[in-house]
């Protein structure tokens, strides 16, 4: 069976527990909105802090949904042993690794779409007419947060105490997404039209490099 | 390894003798930097530090390919080994850069781009030793923690470009930079005698730590096998 | 044939056309043997040089206390567990790629290996495209209504009773069509009728040509069993089938 059927059974059944719990969902969407609203509460910033801070809130907010959200990813197969079952089944194991990060990706896509112009109105910073390419690097973003933070979680989720330890793992590994991601979506909301081809191909590189090591590494990390 | 104790306990001597005579040329031989002074001096150690820092990181890289291509466990011991060395020396880098900071960039602490690189490796290899601490089975452990040092790795140059392209206030490349930059022979050769010394250093703290971990590992199988001798012993049933 | 403890009509038709399929796969059943296997978990052993053959289409029973390896045995027979030293392999799978061997194993575990969330019918359906068969719904269908779980298919796996749940754990294994069967003590948490209708099933599946393994407490299981094993500590310490020759499978009584 290929690995683009086998990833896409995989994701469908990823997506259709979501549709049907609203589990991940509704963590992440609350979580950010928290987030949007305690930072404003924190910091009360002024229309010009807001334009500045809000770059590093908006990624900050989705690494941290992220991580939240990333811990059930793995922890969820184990209830009844389905990673297991998943294993036993006649299919490359990255094709379990990529319906995953796809879920996850999709999942967090999502909340971004929802909350670009919430955060927007909120910071009062008008996004209008740099949103194609704002969700551009945010999308690139996110699937690095995808591929690296779903990896560690099938990593941590037979570890002690291993909701203290993705987001340890994860965030350190996510440093240069999150430089690149900060400065790039900072460029766009405040000179407008364009974007550092450098930051775009630092997030790029980061997604190529580590789906690459996560295909050539899935076998031993489905391993027990 | 073929060497003997004394042989080992003579290599301790000779590294320690090594680094004091380091320190002897980096204050007295090596010439006074002209803009920054005797603070200068630090570069020494600082610089060499850092490299020895980001070699064992590299070496841990490949024991982690050399434990998944062969999933033989000294591979595993010798990535432990590189790591935490590393992370010791690297540690170094962040106590000694501030230290080279203050008196000439006026702080402590700077976001420069090399000082946090070091900053964010010291994290990702933190997260390395506390991921191989919390995780439970021994086997999967090693499977694991040899990933995560590969992905900590490749973290490495995608962190440095990034920090590079977000700030630099760090001295230029100061021995391979452009026509007016480079050492002062005097200085080269102290530092790179200061650079061998810590090598060995590296490898004898290395070469230390893999030990003990190989002996841990005999330990718990001893124990192991004791715990099994115990309940032979005692004659247990089979339950059917 | 009847399915003990169960009034499901439609279950007794579609349990055969099930069997059908195994039957006819069964001429090529799949055994499996291990060579001075050993398992470590850092410092445990887990399975000590066991060596152990199982020919296509026995029907093996595996004692032992608990902790005595015959979950990680079975796992490693699964493929799911790699040991550390010595061999494990499949007689009659000889120039079987490793997918392909995979493809006529079945596990039943301590665990449903399905998902709550989902309804049986689509854990089954999910597991039937995840393995590339054809049809994967009516695969589901006959593979409920074969373990009795007809009349339930559309409800969530959460709001199955421990019965019910095994039952599901044995219509997910059974819906591949396995050549390959392993259970791992099957009959934890079954009350009498269940460990009947399991007793049953094992009997069916055994003359349906397909290869059984079987880690249990229940020493009643031997007689159904053409042989068992016994483990302690990692090690076989007896096998009824004599050692070390393997037996052939109707040299046995």
């Amino acid at each position: 069976m290929s690995l683009v059927r086998s990833a896409s059974t995989v994701l469908a059944k990823e997506l259709r527990i979501e549709l049907r719990t609203h589990d991940l969902t509704n963590t992440i969407f609350f979580f950010v909105l928290m987030i949007a609203g305690l930072f404003s509460f924190a910091f009360s910033p002024t229309a010009a802090e807001s334009r500045r801070i809000l770059p590093g809130l908006v990624w900050m907010a989705f690494f941290f949904a992220g991580t939240l959200m990333l811990q059930l990813c793995f922890v969820r197969e184990q209830t009844n042993d389905t990673l297991a079952a998943l294993r036993l089944a006649p299919i490359d194991p990255f094709a379990i690794l990529l319906g995953k990060i796809l879920a996850n990706f999709a999942f967090l896509a999502a909340t971004e779409i929802i909350f670009v112009p919430i955060f927007s109105v909120f910071y009062n910073v008008s996004v209008g007419e740099v949103i194609g390419r704002l969700l551009l690097v945010l999308f690139l973003g996110t699937f690095g947060l995808a591929v690296v933070g779903t990896v560690f979680s099938a990593m941590a989720a037979q570890a002690r105490m291993r909701e203290l330890l993705l987001p340890l793992l994860l965030l350190p590994v996510l440093a240069p997404v999150l430089i690149a991601g900060v400065e790039a979506t900072g460029e766009l909301l405040a000179a407008g039209h364009s974007v550092g081809q450098m930051w775009v191909s630092m997030l790029a590189g980061f997604d190529v490099i580590f789906t690459t090591a996560t295909w050539l590494l899935s076998g031993y990390l489905v391993e027990e | 390894m073929m060497l003997g104790k004394a042989a080992w306990n003579l290599a301790w001597w000779a590294v320690a003798i090594g680094l004091g005579f380091a320190g002897y040329a980096i204050f007295f031989i090596a010439p006074r930097e002209l803009t920054m002074g005797s603070i200068q001096r630090i570069f020494y150690f600082h610089a060499a530090t850092g490299i020895s820092a980001y070699l064992c990181f590299f070496l841990s890289f490949l024991a982690s390919i050399g434990y998944l291509a062969s999933r033989q466990p000294r591979w595993d011991w010798m990535a432990v080994s590189t790591a935490e060395v590393g992370l010791a020396f690297d540690t170094v880098v962040l106590i000694t850069g501030p230290i080279w900071a203050k008196p000439v960039w006026g702080t402590w602490w700077v976001w420069d781009a090399r000082l946090t690189l070091a900053f964010i490796v010291e994290l990702l290899y933190i997260a390395y030793l506390l991921l191989r601490r919390l995780s439970t089975e021994m086997d999967r452990r090693g499977m694991i923690s040899a990933v995560f040092g590969i992905f900590a790795f490749l973290d490495v140059p995608l962190a440095y470009f990034s920090v590079r392209w977000w700030r630099t206030e760090h001295p230029g490349p100061v021995i391979a930079g452009g026509p007016n930059s480079g050492l002062d022979p005097r200085m080269w050769h102290v530092f790179a005698f200061t650079w061998l010394a810590l090598l060995a250093l590296m490898i004898l703290m290395i070469r230390d730590r893999y030990r003990l971990e190989a002996m841990r590992q005999t330990v718990s199988e001893w124990k192991a096998e004791e715990e099994l001798g115990v309940e032979m012993a005692e004659g247990k049933e089979v339950t059917q | 044939m009847r399915l003990c403890g169960e009034s499901d009509g439609d279950a007794g038709a579609g349990f055969s056309e099930v069997l059908l399929t195994v039957e006819r796969n069964a001429q090529s059943a799949l055994g499996v043997a291990f060579e001075r296997v050993e398992k470590r978990y850092g410092g445990l052993f887990a399975l000590r040089r066991v060596s152990l053959r199982i020919e296509p289409g026995e029907f093996v029973a595996l004692f032992g206390p608990n902790g005595s390896g015959k979950t990680t045995l079975l796992r490693m027979a699964a493929l799911l567990v790699r040991p550390s030293a010595g061999r494990v392999y499949h007689p009659g799978a000889e120039n079987l790629s490793s997918e392909a061997v995979r493809r006529q194993i079945g596990l039943v575990g301590h665990k449903t290996l399905a998902y709550d969330e989902l309804s049986a019918r689509e854990n089954l359906i999910f597991f039937a495209r995840l393995y590339g068969l054809e049809n994967p719904a009516e695969r589901a269908e006959e593979a409920l209504s074969a373990v009795g779980l007809g009349k339930r298919a559309g409800d969530a796996a959460s709001t199955f009773s421990r019965g019910m749940r095994q039952r599901l754990a044995i219509a997910r294994a059974l819906v591949t069509e396995p050549r390959l069967l392993l259970f791992d003590e099957p009959a934890t948490g079954l009350d009498r009728q269940g460990r009947e209708w399991l007793d049953e099933t094992f009997q069916t599946l055994h003359r349906s040509g397909a290869t059984l393994v079987i880690s249990t407490h229940d020493e009643a299981l031997a007689a159904l069993a053409g042989r068992s094993v016994w483990l302690q500590g990692g090690r076989m310490i007896r096998d009824s089938a004599g050692e070390p020759a393997p037996l052939a499978p109707e040299a046995r009584s």
